[in-house]
């Protein structure tokens, strides 16, 4: 399973879990796991964050592949503007 | 030339790398080239317009009867003619907007939040007759209390400028509102355990002024709506798509019913990636069924348009007698201007990025107050929290008598290094930029009394995001290149050199233009240093499509199967036995049989780019304080980046060059000076000091190119990290030469001497 690492304000939808265990082959699959154990991150998933897997930062890649092993960051989307 | 990844070597050209002709240069040097001002349509109206005098006042009404009886006037129009946005962020393009806070900045609405807050517009037959139906709309005010400092905004009792703006990101959620729209952190470690352990802790309160991107050219549009529903607009932007998307929602028009074309751009270093005239234009256009022409002066870009936020940064760091970083934190309070959304969240997450510290707290606060919405200015936030912690650093080292590289060195980020915001960094040159600064002559060359030398590192994420090309080769075997992101700083050569060697094709046949909307799929805009770097990766995939086709081809005319040919060099080869009975053939010979193997050729490249691989800097400044007036002279400095991979060294060396000349002039002149009315003193570039070509020496550039491993040709973003290193640096080289600590920006004559006076004083006493 990943395990997958929630940064900055993130804890405060998840009741303070910042750090979590989640069966995810996919950004997508990992999307659905986590909205599903946590219902009020789900408006944020997959429009607002940015998924770091093993070290790269991947923004709007939903088909992105996870390994059974891999460390997951959960962060702020990075934008090239900020508007409006 | 570097090993990057295995391509362009392996097609037997090196194009990339190299110092080719910018195909846009003749028309630039010529005057040719038209930028947002030059586009004109028959018929076309003048539009203008009207904007708030207040930096804060209700808008009780506003009376456009007199206006619209003027003759010549053809359409005037305000808020009623905008409908009202629900309050919810919803992604626009690839960003998150909140369309309430769009139509409320494009046009006021309840309240105008900033002096020069557009409030009605209108077009006319004429410039004259527009300026004379502006003086004939009749606004009345309720002029409110206002605040402009972030500080003084943040308070109890300020001057509320949204009553529904409760703060997110705090537990338990505020009953009432306030100015502070976001509290966001980021931790890792324990901070309060790390600062036990430390020998020596340093804090220190930093200021930074509000500042504009300083572009040379004002906003621009030109709308035509058409009867059938349809609308074209020209306009200067970094992002056509994402202007057609905010046109689209703020006038209910079907996407596929706008047209955009990006002109040629003066320069928009993040400014011009949000919309002002556009949806007004074509709003005008609609209402007068002409076409309408709209260009800002350059009071309402400085009054109006995107400047990025003035800050508040406390920054604490504890480090041991040897000098390693053991504990770092800082609070940042960033203006956000009328709207919420200042780059206080990436200012946060940079804080710390360049160096490896386990224990790591930055706290940061997106405050509104009564100046312009800020809009992204290169590395957005970034310039504002790593100045205040390299001025840390470097006090660090003089403390603790170590040389400052060797300071950085010891703690900067490397691969594997656990980021400040989380992930692990891959391959990056931070260590490299450093090494190269301490090799330069520069570092080791002598100094006078009053002159000073400052160094300083800097870090940007960079991002990659939604890219479409096209490659269309032309029946004589030249090849066409259509890219959908606006050419800021170099798109069109760096592309064109990658086709080049894709295909094999020399580079002068290769012509790139920016395509419209209606052209190719959706582009995300030219900004978080992507273009190139996703753009050349959509070369690479559209180029793929065309070798393989011209394979396809080649096996049907040679009656061969496809592991009998091969595409290389240029030319599709035949392997085996299969070469001594027919000859290769290069691109312009299918080019020349195209209709007669299958018809056009081409492809399209259609992805959305991951892998950008983060950018760290180091720059190297000498300056000299004269003691007599306070004036700062820039005497010398030096750039190193790592650009992953230069696809075209002068254009990054320009990059690295423009990043410093605009951060220099954000360490010592330019500020947003306010009145006590909360009116803007400086509108404009006699009064609001940027540096031109007599105030600043050659920079020198130095490329490091560690390969991202991520890009076929190894390329990082390159645009944005060179502004973040100078304001450190000069800080740094202002210490040294004065032997004080400056901890407001900008530096300018005045509060320097001011500070040398006080400084004597203090020695006599």
């Amino acid at each position: 399973m990943a395990r997958v690492v929630l940064i900055g304000n993130l804890a405060q939808l998840t009741g303070g879990v910042a750090e979590l265990e989640v069966p995810a082959a996919s950004v997508k699959q990992l999307f659905e796991r986590l909205a599903e154990l946590h219902p009020a991150l789900a408006p944020h998933l997959e429009d607002g964050l940015a998924v770091a897997i093993d070290g790269q930062i991947y923004q709007d890649s939903l088909l992105e592949p996870i390994g059974e092993r891999s460390e997951v960051y959960l962060l702020p989307k990075i934008a090239g503007g900020v508007g409006p | 030339m570097a090993e990057t990844n295995g391509h362009s070597q392996a097609n037997g050209q090196h194009v990339v790398g190299t110092r080719t002709v910018r195909p846009d240069g003749m028309d630039k040097v010529t005057g040719r080239a038209r930028f947002g001002a030059d586009f004109n349509l028959p018929g076309q109206l003048i539009g203008r317009v009207l904007r708030s005098p207040h930096p804060h006042a209700r808008i009780v009404s506003i009376d456009t009867s007199k206006a619209e009886a003027l003759p010549g006037v053809k359409a005037v129009i305000t808020r009623d003619d905008f409908g009202d946005q629900p309050s919810e962020f919803i992604p626009a393009g690839e960003m998150m907007m909140n369309y309430k806070d769009v139509v409320r900045n494009v046009m006021a609405r309840e309240k105008a939040l900033y002096e020069g807050h557009a409030v009605a517009a209108v077009a006319a037959t004429s410039t004259a007759i527009a300026r004379r139906a502006l003086k004939l709309i009749e606004v009345k005010y309720e002029v409110l209390p206002h605040v402009i400092d972030v500080v003084e905004a943040m308070q109890p009792g300020a001057p509320l400028l949204h009553d529904d703006l409760f703060t997110a990101g705090v537990e338990p959620k505020p009953e009432k509102p306030s100015n502070i729209a976001k509290r966001v952190e980021i931790k890792q470690g324990d901070v309060e355990a790390g600062f036990k352990t430390a020998d020596i802790i340093i804090e220190r309160e930093f200021k930074t002024a509000p500042v504009h991107q300083g572009y040379i050219e004002p906003h621009a549009a030109l709308a035509s709506f058409s009867e059938d529903g349809s609308a074209e607009l020209w306009t200067t932007t970094q992002g056509h798509y994402i202007v057609r998307a905010h046109c689209a929602r703020l006038l209910g028009l079907d996407m596929g019913k706008v047209r955009v074309t990006a002109t040629e751009i003066g320069g928009g270093f993040g400014g011009k990636t949000v919309v002002y005239l556009e949806p007004l234009a074509i709003a005008l256009s609609k209402k007068a069924k002409r076409p309408v022409k709209m260009v800002m002066s350059r009071e309402e870009v400085f009054k109006s348009s995107g400047p990025t936020s003035g800050a508040t940064v406390r920054v604490k760091m504890g480090a041991t007698k040897s000098g390693k970083f053991v504990a770092a934190f800082a609070e940042l309070k960033y203006q956000a201007g009328a709207f919420q959304g200042s780059p206080v969240q990436p200012g946060v997450m940079c804080a710390y990025a360049p160096y490896d510290i386990e224990n790591v707290h930055v706290i940061g606060y997106d405050v509104v107050s009564n100046r312009p919405k800020v809009a992204a200015y290169r590395a957005p936030g970034a310039p504002i929290s790593e100045y205040a912690v390299e001025s840390v650093v470097d006090e660090i080292a003089k403390k603790l008598d170590i040389d400052p590289i060797d300071l950085r060195m010891q703690n900067a980020a490397h691969e594997g290094t656990k980021a400040a915001y989380g992930p692990k960094f891959g391959p990056i040159g931070l260590e490299e930029t450093l090494n190269a600064i301490k090799k330069t002559e520069h570092w080791n060359a002598p100094l006078r009394k009053w002159q000073g030398r400052g160094v300083a590192s800097g870090f940007w994420f960079n991002i990659g995001g939604e890219t479409c090309v096209s490659l269309t080769v032309n029946e004589d075997g030249t090849v066409s290149l259509m890219a959908g992101t606006p050419d800021i700083g170099g798109l069109r050569a760096s592309l064109a050199a990658v086709a080049a060697d894709e295909l094999g094709v020399p580079y002068d046949k290769v012509r790139p233009i920016i395509g419209d909307t209606g052209s190719l799929g959706f582009n995300f805009l030219t900004g978080g240093s992507r273009s190139a770097f996703s753009g050349s990766m959509a070369i690479v995939e559209a180029a793929k499509l065309i070798k393989a086709d011209l394979c396809a081809r080649a096996c049907k005319l040679w009656e061969a199967k496809p592991d009998q040919v091969e595409f290389s060099e240029g030319h599709v080869r035949p392997l085996g036995a299969l070469a001594e009975k027919v000859k290769p053939m290069s691109v312009a010979d299918f080019a020349k049989v195209a209709g007669k193997t299958g018809g056009p050729i081409g492809g399209l490249g259609r992805i959305n780019a991951q892998g950008a691989g983060p950018s760290f800097g180091t720059h190297l400044v000498d300056l000299e304080v004269d003691p007599e007036t306070g004036r700062t002279t820039i005497l010398r400095y030096t750039v190193a980046q790592d650009a992953g991979r230069a696809l075209h060294p002068a254009y990054v060396e320009g990059q690295y060059q423009g990043g410093a000349v605009q951060g220099i002039g954000w360490a010592l002149n330019e500020e947003y000076v306010y009145g006590a009315d909360g009116k803007l003193q400086n509108a404009g570039f006699l009064d609001y000091r940027m540096p031109v070509a007599s105030d600043v020496p050659m920079i020198d550039a130095i490329l490091v190119e560690v390969a991202n491993p991520k890009h076929p040709y190894g390329v990082r973003g390159v645009g944005e990290t060179p502004i973040v290193p100078p304001l450190g640096a000069i800080a740094n080289a202002m210490e040294a030469a004065t032997g004080i600590r400056f901890t407001e920006l900008p530096m300018s004559p005045p509060k320097v001497l001011k500070a040398l006076k006080e400084k004597e004083k203090a020695a006599k006493a």
